[in-house]
């Protein structure tokens, strides 16, 4: 592992979202406006209290997983993957490179979201603000994985889009934002128990309500962890140097 | 059979694709400090061949040895530059970042950025984006990329293709200088008259080499006087005794996989 070769590689990428002001805006702003809207939608109820903490685990996510692919993706078909295989460029650090980031735009996509959702639509955080950044951005490394493996079985844009719905959906309805997960059907509740995003989202309840120590939302966090490790490491194999 | 010699030296690759045979059982021997071209028409395995020789191309069977070292291995990747036939650059950004970001992944010093650009004529062009350039411009830069780190080896895959006719013989005057420098070049070319620019060709047709040679016994031994008649002369002389002997080689090749 070189330091530099990754570092190299993260300030590329950022370079690369830098020149493109579209999408940066994009980026950053979507998930706070889509915050507001629903604080907006759920005027005058307890609704957005009990889903906004929720909101700010799926953007990051969401966002940094269609984000991924589809750079990966665009590495591989325009021959930029296959050059840099060629080159001394190890696996880890081209991984590690996108990882890092893609996790600090998820630290300022969150920071605005949360900023949004705390000081304009008045959601109530009564527990560590530090926290809820740590889920952020476990949150938005978890995308970003799932998104490099994604790409890996994709062999063009439009298969890669199919696998956000295909990937993320599930875990969104599963998580417990819709229902709580301990009133689902037993079998749905279990898969929903093994989900990463499940656990983004109970971390997430759990600070903003400070209703639980910090060792249950650090195991939450853990949980994410080993998702992210198994997802890179899958997908690190699905870099080839050879192919055919 | 390997001449301690060579840059590259190929023995009984074969390269196959889903159920087709793409190389049969290729053999061939790239000397050190020339500027070899590999010739042929679209589609007869070129870029295939080159894929191979840099380590990207998974293969079948065969040897294919690169600075003494065997093909893909990590060492060469320091030592082997290699530009694909599409430009394989990041388009969403401007030319110098391209080369600073490959500077640093090769290790290579960052004044080595300038004299690339200097060198592959990209100045006026420097901070534009490289969407933004013609095709004959992209494909310049992936050549500068290439040039980064000094290699001592250099794959091009199409080099000149869709440039105007100065550029072309300035790049081709480019490599000249680089292997009058110690760097050997391969370079590929469905433009014949670019043949008579090499020290040594390779024709290639169908997966299979027909001739390698200097430029100048080519012609002799097919009695013409320019590329084109004598890859066809030579097509013809292979086509003659095809029937009886290339057939059963073309099987052995299919048969030797394991």
């Amino acid at each position: 592992m070189n330091p530099a070769r990754i570092l190299a590689t993260t300030q590329r990428v950022l370079g690369q979202i830098r020149h493109d002001h579209r999408t940066l805006a994009l980026l950053l702003l979507v998930p706070a406006l889509l915050i507001g809207l629903v604080s907006w939608i759920f005027t005058d109820t307890p609704v957005f209290a009990q889903i906004g903490p929720a909101m700010i685990a799926l953007f990051p996510f969401i966002v940094m997983f269609l984000v991924t692919s589809i750079a990966t993706l665009r590495e591989r078909r325009s021959g930029t993957l296959e050059r840099l295989l060629a080159l001394p460029l190890g696996k880890g650090e081209f991984i590690l490179g996108y990882a890092l980031a893609f996790g600090l735009l998820a630290v300022l996509q969150t920071a605005i979201a949360v900023g949004f959702a705390v000081w304009v639509c008045g959601l109530e955080v009564s527990g560590n603000l530090g926290l809820l950044f740590v889920v952020a951005i476990a949150d938005a490394l978890l995308g970003t994985s799932l998104g490099l493996l994604a790409s890996a079985f994709a062999r063009s844009e439009f298969q890669v889009v199919q696998f956000m719905p295909a990937l993320i959906f599930p875990q969104i309805l599963l998580g417990g934002i819709f229902l709580p997960r301990n009133q689902l059907p037993p079998a749905l509740e279990t898969i929903g128990d093994w989900l990463p995003l499940s656990h983004a989202i109970d971390a997430l309840n759990a600070v903003s309500r400070n209703d639980q120590d910090a060792g249950y939302i650090w195991w939450r966090i853990g949980f994410i962890a080993a998702w992210i490790m198994v997802s890179i490491a899958l997908g690190s194999v699905t870099l080839r140097r050879r192919t055919n | 059979m390997e001449s301690p010699t060579a840059a590259v030296s190929v023995t009984g690759l074969s390269v196959t694709r889903g159920k087709s045979l793409v190389l049969s059982s290729l053999d061939l021997e790239v000397p050190r400090g020339e500027v070899v071209g590999l010739l042929g028409p679209s589609g007869c395995g070129k870029s295939t061949l080159m894929r191979s020789i840099v380590g990207t191309q998974i293969i079948t069977g065969g040897d294919v040895r690169v600075l003494g070292d065997t093909a893909g291995s990590a060492a060469l990747r320091h030592r082997v530059g290699y530009m694909t036939q599409n430009a394989s650059i990041y388009d969403d950004l401007p030319v110098i970042a391209n080369l600073n970001y490959f500077a640093k992944v090769i290790g290579a010093d960052p004044d080595q950025v300038k004299r690339v650009i200097e060198r592959t004529d990209l100045g006026s062009v420097a901070r534009s984006m490289a969407a933004d350039l013609s095709g004959g411009q992209r494909s310049r830069v992936s050549l500068a990329v290439a040039l980064l780190g000094k290699p001592e080896l250099l794959v091009l895959d199409e080099p000149t293709v869709g440039l105007d006719p100065v550029l072309r013989v300035e790049l081709w005057a480019l490599f000249a200088e680089l292997a009058a420098e110690g760097t050997t070049l391969l370079v590929s070319s469905h433009v014949m008259d670019e043949a008579t620019r090499c020290d040594r060709l390779i024709l290639m047709r169908a997966g299979e080499i027909i001739a390698q040679d200097t430029p100048a016994r080519l012609l002799q031994r097919t009695n013409t006087t320019n590329a084109e008649d004598a890859f066809l002369a030579l097509i013809h002389e292979a086509e003659k005794p095809a029937s009886g002997i290339r057939a059963p080689g073309k099987h052995r090749a299919v048969s030797e996989e394991p």
